[in-house]
C-alpha cells in the first residue's frame, strides 16, 4: 500500500489565510517583545486566561502551540531527540520534549524567529498532569516567577461550589496580585470585562461554525479543518477584536458553503462526495498532518465533530465567558475544558455527537504522549458503540514525534473501518427491507 | 516472641492473596461491615476508619496476576497498574468492595476513577482531589471541604454519621501506625542487615489489607523480633530507592537490589503509610488538622507540586544525608508520567550535591531481574571503589 503524496499546492479558504497571518503576527510580536518593552507570560492552552493576561499588557506564549507549529514544520522530531539526549524519558509527552529540545537548540520559534524568555510562567493546571512538571522544568531553566493555578477536576461530573470558590480565591489572592507585580500594571476589572465580552462574541460564532457540521453535507471538517478554526480562540486571541473579526468572517464563509451545498475545503481543494461522517476523539498527529488528513478525504470521510476542538474550551453546551461574573466565569471556563471532564461526561458528549451530527461512528486517534486523553479511550469507544449502535475504530499515533506515525498501519485501519461502516449500512438496509 | 520468619510468612501470604481473603473475612465477621478500596498515593484513611469501615489498599496485581481482560482496556503505552486493577475488578476479586477512591496521583489514576464509575456503577466511586496550593486559606480550605464531601459520601456507604470524635480517635490510631512505620524505617536505616528491605516491604504492605490496630501490633512484633535476631552484615553500599510511589515493583526487584550489594535505607514504597510526617493533632477540627498536616507536613513525591524552586529535589538530598546513604536508585514504572518527568530535575539536584545515582524502569510484572541486578551491582561496586569516602 503506497503512502499518499499530497500535492504541493495547498488550497486554503480565506479564513485559513487570515488566521495564519494572525498567528504569524503573534510570533513577530513575541520575537520583538524585548525591544518593544513587552513582558511575556507563558501558559497552557486548556484553561488559559488570555483575557486576564491581556489585562496586564502581557504577551501570551503557549508552549503547546510552539510544539504543534514545530511538528507541522517537521522540526519537532529533532527537538524530541535532543531532549531525550539530555535525559528526558522516551515514555513521556512529546510536546514537553519538543519544547525543551527547541530551547536547547537556541529557542528559535517555529517561524524562524527567536522566542523571548518568559517573565512569568502561569501554570494553569487544567486537565493534564504533565503541565505541572512541564513548568517545573521550564522554571528550573528560566528561574522566573511561576504562578500555580490549580483547577480541580470534575471527578463527579460537575462543578461544585467548593471547586469554583477555590479557583476564584486563587485568582483573587494569588494570580492577580502576582501578575500585577510582574507586569507593573494595576488590575482593572472593567478592562477584563471588556475582553470577556469580546470572547463571548467570538465564542458564539465558533459554536455556529462547529455546529454547521450538522448539515449534510458538512461544510467543514471539524477535526483537521477544526484545528484551524480553534487556533485563534484557543491561542493568544481570545478576547481580542481580531478574534471577533476572524470568527465573524469564518461564520459567513461557512454559511455561504452551507447555502451552496458545499463540503469542506481540503488542502487539495473542495472535498468530493461526502461518504462517511465521523466523530473523532483525541488530538491529531501533527508531523504528518496533511498525509493523515488525506487518508480521510480521499475516502470521502469528513469529521463532523471532534473532542479535540473542545480541549481549549467547551462552548457548545451554552457556556460563554461572562463579563458580569468575570472571575467565576474564568473559573468555570477552566473547569469545563474537555480533558478536565470525567470519563462518563466524555462518553455522553461523544455519544451525543454521534447522534446529533448523524455520524457513522466514533474514531479514536489515541496519542502515545497524552495520558490525559488516552487513558480510558478503549472503554470510551465501547461505551459509545453500545449507546449509539454505531461502529467505533481505534488508531494510534503521536502528537509531534514522527517516529510514532505509521502511515501504512493507520491507512489500513481506516480503510477497514470504512468497510465496516459500509457493511453496517448494508446490514441496516437489508434489515429494513426485511421489515 | 514470634520469629521474623513467621511474621514475614504471614505478611507474604497476605501479599500473595489476590482474592483479599483477609479483608473478606473481616467484612463477613459482622453484618453491615463495609470495605473501601483506595489507590496510591494518598487518601485520608482516617475518615474511612472513623466510619467503622476497612480501608483496603489496591496496588495492582503485581507479578502474580495474569492480566487477560485488563489489556483490552489499555494501550501498550500506559503503565501496568490500571490494567491489573481493572483485571481485579472484572474478575470479581474486588466484588466485596463497597467503595473505591482514586487520588489525584496522575492522569491515568484520575481517568480510572471515571472508568470505575462506568464499569461498576453500583460501587461508590470518588476521585480524591488533593491540594497543590499549600496556603491554608486556599488549598487548605479547598481540601478541607473536599474531605467533608468525601465524609458525606462515605456516610452514605457506612449507613451512619461519621462524627468528629470518631475521626479524632481514628487519627490517634493512624498516628500510632505512622510512628511505628517511621520507627521501622529508622531501624532499617541504622541496621539494614537486620531488616532486609523485602521484609520491611511485606510488613508495611500488610497494613494495606489488615485493620490498622492489627497492623500496629504486627509492626511492634516484627521490630522486637528483628532486634532480637542476629543476622550477618554484608559489605553492601547504602542507597535510597525512589520512583516507586505508585505502581509497585515486583518483590524480586527489591530482593535483587540487596543481593546485588545495595542496602535500601530509604524508599518511597507505600508512601501512604508515612505520608503525614508527624502526629496529626487529636484536638480541634479533625478535617482541618488533616488538611494542615497535608499542606505543611507531608512527604515529597513527584506527584506533588513544589512551589519553592529552591526546594526541588531537596527531599532526596535530605534522605541521603539523614540515612547515611551513598547513592540513589531511580526506579520508575514504565510510562509513569510523574516519576519520569520529574527525574531530570531530581537528578540535577543530586548532581549538584555530588550524590551518585542510576536509573532504570520496571513494570509490576517484570520477570527478568538479571539486568537490574547487574546494573545495581555495578553501581554498588562503583560506590565502594570510587566514592570520596
Amino acid at each position: 500500500m503506497s503512502t499518499p503524496t499530497p500535492s504541493t499546492e495547498v488550497a486554503k479558504d480565506t479564513s485559513m489565510l487570515q488566521q495564519k497571518a494572525m498567528i504569524a503576527g503573534h510570533y513577530d510580536r513575541l520575537a520583538t517583545a524585548r525591544e518593544d518593552g513587552r513582558k511575556v507570560c507563558s501558559t497552557f492552552v486548556p484553561g488559559n486566561l488570555n483575557e486576564l493576561i491581556m489585562s496586564f499588557d502581557l504577551l501570551n506564549n503557549l508552549p503547546e502551540v510552539n510544539a504543534i507549529q514545530s511538528g507541522l514544520r517537521k522540526q519537532s522530531g529533532l527537538y524530541v531527540m535532543e531532549a531525550e539526549k539530555h535525559g528526558h524519558s522516551e515514555d513521556v509527552c512529546t510536546y514537553v520534549k519538543s519544547d525543551i529540545g527547541m530551547i536547547l537548540k537556541g529557542n528559535v520559534g517555529p517561524y524562524g524567529k527567536p522566542l523571548p524568555d518568559p517573565d512569568v510562567l502561569l501554570l494553569c493546571y487544567t486537565g493534564c498532569y504533565t503541565f505541572m512538571k512541564w513548568f517545573e522544568l521550564l522554571r528550573e531553566r528560566y528561574k522566573c516567577e511561576t504562578i500555580f493555578l490549580q483547577i480541580p477536576y470534575e471527578g463527579d461530573g460537575k462543578i461544585t461550589q467548593n471547586m469554583r470558590d477555590y479557583v476564584v480565591k486563587q485568582l483573587k489572592e494569588d494570580v492577580i496580585p502576582t501578575l500585577e507585580r510582574v507586569s507593573g500594571v494595576k488590575f482593572d476589572i472593567d478592562r477584563l470585562r471588556e475582553y470577556l465580552r469580546n470572547s463571548a462574541k467570538a465564542e458564539d460564532d465558533l459554536v455556529h461554525v462547529l455546529q454547521a457540521a450538522k448539515t449534510k453535507p458538512s461544510p467543514i471538517d471539524a477535526y483537521f479543518g477544526g484545528i484551524y478554526y480553534i487556533g485563534p480562540i484557543f491561542g493568544a486571541f481570545r478576547g481580542t477584536e481580531d478574534a471577533i473579526g476572524y470568527y465573524r468572517a469564518l461564520r459567513e464563509e461557512i454559511d455561504a458553503r452551507v447555502a451552496a451545498g458545499q463540503g469542506p475545503v481540503t488542502p487539495e481543494g473542495d472535498m468530493g462526495e461526502e461518504k462517511y461522517r465521523l466523530v473523532v476523539e483525541g488530538p491529531p498527529n501533527y508531523t504528518s498532518f496533511r498525509d493523515f488528513w488525506k487518508m480521510f478525504y480521499d475516502e470521502g470521510a469528513v469529521v463532523v465533530a471532534s473532542s479535540y476542538t473542545k480541549v481549549g474550551g467547551v462552548y457548545d453546551f451554552g457556556f460563554r465567558h461572562d463579563p458580569d461574573h468575570p472571575l467565576e466565569s474564568l473559573a468555570d471556563y477552566c473547569m469545563g475544558c474537555y480533558t478536565n471532564r470525567n470519563l462518563p461526561q466524555r462518553v455522553d458528549m461523544l455519544a451525543n455527537y454521534v447522534d446529533e451530527y448523524q455520524a457513522d461512528g466514533l474514531l479514536i486517534n489515541s496519542i502515545k504522549s497524552c495520558n490525559s486523553f488516552s487513558a480510558g479511550q478503549l472503554l470510551i469507544m465501547r461505551e459509545v458503540e453500545k449507546r449509539t449502535g454505531k461502529p467505533g475504530a481505534f488508531i494510534e499515533t503521536d502528537l509531534v514525534d514522527p517516529r510514532y506515525f505509521s502511515p501504512a498501519n493507520v491507512k489500513n485501519r481506516l480503510e477497514s473501518y470504512f468497510q465496516m461502516i459500509d457493511q453496517k449500512r448494508q446490514g441496516g438496509a437489508v434489515a429494513g427491507e426485511a421489515a | 516472641m514470634a520469629a521474623t520468619k513467621d511474621i514475614v510468612a504471614r505478611c507474604e501470604a497476605l501479599f500473595e492473596d489476590l482474592n483479599f481473603e483477609s479483608a473478606r473475612a473481616w467484612k463477613a465477621a459482622e453484618d453491615g461491615r463495609k470495605v473501601i478500596g483506595y489507590l496510591p498515593v494518598y487518601v485520608p484513611r482516617e475518615i474511612i476508619h472513623a466510619g467503622g469501615m476497612l480501608p483496603l489498599g489496591v496496588l495492582g496485581g503485581g507479578d502474580r496476576l495474569e492480566v487477560i481482560h485488563g489489556d483490552a482496556y489499555y494501550q501498550s503505552y500506559i503503565c501496568r497498574i490500571p490494567r491489573s486493577t481493572v483485571e481485579l475488578g472484572v474478575t470479581k476479586r474486588l466484588d466485596f468492595v463497597d467503595g473505591m477512591l482514586f487520588p489525584s496521583t496522575c492522569d491515568v489514576i484520575r481517568n480510572l476513577s471515571g472508568m470505575w464509575k462506568l464499569m461498576f456503577p453500583e460501587v461508590y466511586t470518588r476521585y480524591v482531589d488533593v491540594p497543590q496550593n499549600f496556603d491554608d486559606e486556599l488549598g487548605g480550605a479547598f481540601f478541607r471541604q473536599e474531605m467533608e464531601e468525601l465524609k458525606e459520601g462515605l456516610e452514605g456507604v457506612a449507613g451512619r454519621k461519621i462524627t468528629d470524635d470518631a475521626i479524632r480517635e481514628s487519627i490517634a490510631v493512624y498516628n500510632e501506625n505512622r510512628r511505628l512505620v517511621r520507627e521501622l524505617y529508622a531501624f532499617r536505616a541504622k541496621q539494614p542487615w537486620k531488616t532486609p528491605s523485602a521484609e520491611v516491604y511485606l510488613v508495611v504492605r500488610a497494613g494495606m489489607v489488615l485493620p490498622i490496630e492489627e497492623h500496629n501490633q504486627l509492626i511492634r512484633d516484627y521490630l522486637a523480633a528483628a532486634d532480637a535476631e542476629d543476622r550477618p552484615m554484608r559489605d553492601n553500599c547504602r542507597i535510597v530507592l525512589t520512583g516507586t510511589f505508585c505502581e509497585q515493583p515486583p518483590l524480586n526487584l527489591i530482593k535483587s537490589l540487596e543481593l546485588a550489594g545495595c542496602y535500601v535505607v530509604d524508599d518511597d514504597l507505600l508512601l501512604i503509610t508515612r505520608w503525614l510526617l508527624d502526629d496529626v493533632p487529636t484536638e480541634g477540627d479533625p478535617l482541618g488538622n488533616l488538611a494542615r498536616a497535608f499542606l505543611h507536613n507531608s512527604e515529597s513525591t513527584s506527584a506533588k507540586y513544589v512551589d519553592d524552586e529552591a526546594e526541588k529535589g531537596r527531599y532526596l538530598v535530605r534522605a541521603v544525608k539523614e540515612t547515611g546513604a551513598e547513592g540513589v536508585i531511580f526506579a520508575a514504572p514504565s510510562f509513569c508520567d510523574p516519576a519520569l518527568l520529574d527525574r531530570p530535575m531530581l537528578q540535577n539536584e543530586l548532581k549538584a550535591n555530588n550524590i551518585p545515582y542510576i536509573a532504570f524502569k520496571y513494570a509490576e510484572n517484570s520477570g527478568q531481574m538479571q539486568p537490574i541486578r547487574e546494573q545495581a551491582g555495578t553501581f554498588a561496586d562503583s560506590i565502594k571503589l570510587w566514592s570520596a569516602a
